[in-house]
């Protein structure tokens, strides 16, 4: 069921011959790569499932670079993918055997930092936390914060729109971020968006942010930035089942408010990570809650007393809350660390983003503990409750190839089960490789036409990461003839609108 | 709040409409309650020939949970109606937009992308139209409907068309439904006023910022500094101890606000053209010689001026922003400031992609644009 892969395969050899020829005519030798042994780093990104080595990597250090690789991959006919850190986990940054992997990852300078504006403008290979620690001496930070944020780089951020366990109060990247500069796959520069608010023309800013590299390569990008708060604390709330934790989750929610964060996880999950991180999580609970508050001192008792209330009137049968920063960081430091546990107590696992609305919370979770049995594979369950999207955890073992198999139908069938509730394939993590044949079942072949004379409009080569984010209509129309059990409309009974 | 097969029909009209349109490339207008007539450009060389396509009757709420934080509804719905809705659940629209007269609608309003005092407002429940934007049913320019995004919170699957749809002045196709976020109406509000000249305010203002003092509004105009603070009970006391000036009465406040988003206040009713510049918020005085009505913290700066709109454009640019002739054209100024070649462009590829005969709403952004 896995996606036959556009750009997979041998590498052709002439062809790599006369590329690295022109780049090096420009770039010094150590920036472009292309033995196997120097490439190999590059073959995969956060999802290890897909493996391909690029045919060369090359390494840019400043914007005019980027510009001259993108010319000479135009007048070569070369694809071109782009790359931050390569912690993404959908795919994204999967090398093309016959195309260029562009690594942002040297153009690395903070370039200004405006304390009374409260932004700063950064180059995309800049870490995302970097940004916060540049920002801490003026009291400020980058809101988004992805699990991954000590590696993961503001490129990477604004091609995925990445989200984070504070994006429910705070936003996702698309509302962090005020304007990105770079380069059309002819190297043509453009800039779209401004330290001005609402800009005149279409908001073509938004169609960049979470493009996946498909649309251009951003060499610049101006975030917003916000003041610290002065205090966060977190309640720990426990709950004797699942679907009472959900209904809390809407409660929080319906008494109008909106936590800094506030998340959930399962028994099995909680059970995974208390091992490694001692947070000190209730075992024994069905699911736990972690409701967080922040702001000033006063604001924080205020909000904390009103969400122990409601989370205590729905059924949380023990509260605690976080006396110190320590204890609260040690809270977080188990959801944090979800993933690595999950790599700790089985060889492998596959993560999977989907987004459904809130009062779904307790059908797909109760659908999913029916899918551990059939597939016969455990699946732990973190997710950002707030905002209803989960990340279930399906732990398998890629040496069984059965195992394999047996992981990646039961991925497709949280996915689809995502779709049919009404919500989507990936809230946060992106399409990439992976779940491009989802995406012929999430949009209709009108709306997928239109994404792709979107990508056409930018790119009209279609050399700009090949093969990801938008599936062409001819693979969509594979994928519907090998996906019978469906008909030709996936879930035809429901109004997803 | 089922689909009925009125609903349907009404859909079926205006599907039939474009349908006709386009294998005449007939130029179509697109316009409910007319509320926004005077933003934009006139419809000049199209005028005559262009026709009128209607969505207000494609009306009603189609989905609302609150505790789902979102609302579904057709084109045609009064923004009103939403407003009173949500507000029974305590909610409302963080993007504050103004309704510039009784006919407003839900998609009138996305179209139009203007956001109101809420705008630059510290925290989750403040920003522009597109930061609220979650899904958007739409009709191209070849009579396809389409569906982007969805009713979900996050949503990385495909473009995000919806967004882009925000502000898009009905260039792109015909908004038939669309969902949004919504947010809770704050605990409390207080609304503060200080006397302070211009470049004072926007140092309290930055100040205050930067201090995460719970504004969700600011207007400074005439030598007077108002500011409405919104949030949590603590969040506002710490605002009004840290604001200080004389408080508004909550009748005043109300009043006040409502005022400043529909532009009634004394300062909009000038006949000169009224022009929206908006800059950074620390960006210094634009210093045109005429009397100014600043929002947003300073980030948006509105100003009546005979000056030639060069000279306008011209200011707003050294300042880094961008200026927009809002009212008062006297005919022959473009209401956008245009864009660079290669933007230019590149707009007009991606409008293709939706409307590729051109039919929709031309010259309304750029007035060069092809039909």
């Amino acid at each position: 069921m896995q996606p036959v892969l556009e750009g997979g395969g041998a590498i052709d050899l002439p062809l790599q011959q006369r590329v690295v020829a022109a780049l090096r005519a420009y770039l010094p030798a150590d920036a472009v790569l292309f033995e196997a042994e120097q490439t190999r780093p590059y073959e995969c990104d956060g999802l290890t499932l897909y493996r391909q080595l690029p045919m060369i990597v090359a390494l840019p250090a400043t914007e005019a670079d980027v510009r001259e690789i993108l010319r000479i991959a135009s007048a070569l006919g070369v694809p071109v993918v782009p790359r931050g850190a390569g912690t993404g986990l959908s795919g994204g940054a999967l090398p093309h055997a016959a195309g260029i992997l562009l690594s942002l990852a040297k153009l690395n300078r903070v370039l200004a930092l405006d304390p009374e504006a409260r932004t700063a403008r950064v180059e995309p290979g800049v870490r995302n936390l970097a940004i916060s620690q540049a920002a801490e001496p003026f009291g400020l930070y980058y809101a988004p914060d992805p699990s991954s944020q000590v590696a993961c780089t503001i490129g990477g951020n604004v091609a995925e729109n990445s989200g984070g366990v504070h994006c429910l109060k705070y936003g996702l990247t698309v509302n962090n971020v005020l304007a990105v500069r770079g380069y059309t796959v002819l190297g043509e520069p453009v800039e779209f968006g401004s330290a001005a608010l609402d800009g005149p023309g279409l908001d073509l800013l938004s169609l960049i942010v979470g493009s996946e590299g498909t649309l251009i390569v951003v060499t610049e990008v101006l975030v917003r930035l916000v003041p610290k708060p002065v205090l966060a604390r977190c309640i720990m709330a426990s709950f004797a089942a699942v679907d009472a934790a959900g209904d809390a989750v809407a409660a929080v929610i319906a008494a109008g408010i909106i936590p800094a964060g506030l998340e959930m996880m399962d028994q099995a999950a909680t059970r995974m990570v208390e091992p490694f991180v001692k947070a000190g999580y209730d075992l024994e609970a069905a699911a736990i809650l972690l409701c967080e508050s922040d702001g000033t001192v006063d604001e924080v008792a205020e909000e904390i007393e009103r969400m122990s209330a409601v989370l205590r009137a729905h059924g949380a049968t023990r509260l605690a809350v976080s006396a110190n920063e320590a204890e609260r960081l040690r809270f977080w430091a188990g959801r944090k660390n979800a993933f690595p546990a999950a790599g700790r107590v089985s060889p492998d696992y596959y993560c999977m983003d989907g987004t459904i609305p809130r009062h779904q919370l307790g059908r797909v979770l109760s659908a999913i503990r029916d899918m551990e049995l059939k597939y016969n594979l455990r699946c732990p369950n973190v997710f950002h409750a707030g905002d209803g999207n989960l990340h279930p955890l399906i732990l398998f073992d890629a040496n069984d190839a059965d195992s394999v198999a047996r992981a990646d139908a039961f991925g497709v069938e949280i996915l689809e089960l995502s779709i049919a509730v009404g919500g989507t394939v990936t809230g946060e993590h992106g399409v990439g490789v992976e779940k491009i044949n989802q995406l012929c079942l999430q949009f209709d072949e009108v709306t997928r036409a239109a994404f792709i004379n979107i990508r056409l409009a930018f790119d009209p080569t279609q050399r700009l990461n090949p093969g990801k984010a938008i599936p062409t209509l001819h693979r969509c129309a594979e994928y519907g003839r090998a996906h019978v059990h469906h008909g030709a409309v996936a879930f035809p009974e429901l109004e997803r609108f | 709040m089922p689909t009925t097969p009125q609903h349907l029909t009404e859909l079926a009209h205006l599907v039939d409409q474009v349908h006709t349109a386009a294998a005449k490339r007939q130029p179509l207008t697109i316009r409910a309650g007319g509320t926004k007539d005077f933003y934009g450009n006139k419809f000049h060389d199209n005028t005559a020939v262009a026709e009128r396509l209607d969505p207000g009757s494609y009306s009603g709420v189609i989905a609302y949970q609150p505790t789902e934080l979102v609302i579904t509804a057709r084109a045609g719905t009064p923004l009103r109606e939403i407003e009173t809705l949500i507000a029974a659940q305590g909610q409302m629209l963080g993007f504050e937009p103004p309704h510039f007269g009784v006919g407003a609608t839900f998609g009138g309003c996305i179209a139009a992308g203007l956001a109101g005092p809420r705008r630059a407002g510290m925290g989750p429940a403040a920003g522009a139209t597109r930061d609220f934007m979650l899904g958007a049913r739409v009709l191209n320019g070849t009579g396809q409907v389409q569906q982007f995004g969805g009713t979900v919170m996050k949503n990385v699957a495909g473009y995000d068309v919806s967004r882009l749809f925000a502000g898009s002045m009905g260039t792109l196709g015909v908004l038939l439904e669309a969902s949004v976020k919504l947010v809770p109406r704050p605990v409390t509000e207080d609304t503060r006023r200080l006397a302070c000249d211009e470049v004072h305010a926007r140092a309290l203002l930055s100040r205050w910022a930067r201090a995460s003092i719970a504004m969700s509004a600011s207007c400074w105009s005439e030598g007077k500094l108002v500011v409405r603070l919104s949030g949590a009970y603590a969040a506002v006391t710490h605002g009004i101890a840290v604001v200080g000036g004389e408080g508004l009465s909550r009748a005043e406040a109300t009043v006040f606000w409502s005022a400043v988003r529909e532009q009634t206040v004394d300062f909009f009713a000038q006949s000169l053209p009224l022009w929206r510049v908006s800059v950074p918020a620390t960006a210094e005085s634009l210093a045109l010689g005429a009397p100014e009505l600043q929002e947003w913290g300073g980030a948006l700066r509105w100003v009546a001026t005979p000056l030639p709109a060069a000279t306008v454009r011209a200011r707003a640019a050294a300042l880094g922003g961008h200026a927009t002739l809002f009212r008062n054209n006297p005919g022959g100024v473009a209401a956008f400031t245009p864009l660079s070649q290669t933007q230019q462009s590149l707009e007009s590829r991606v409008r293709a992609a939706f409307d590729p005969l051109g039919i929709f709403n031309a010259g309304r952004v750029h007035a060069n644009a092809a039909c």
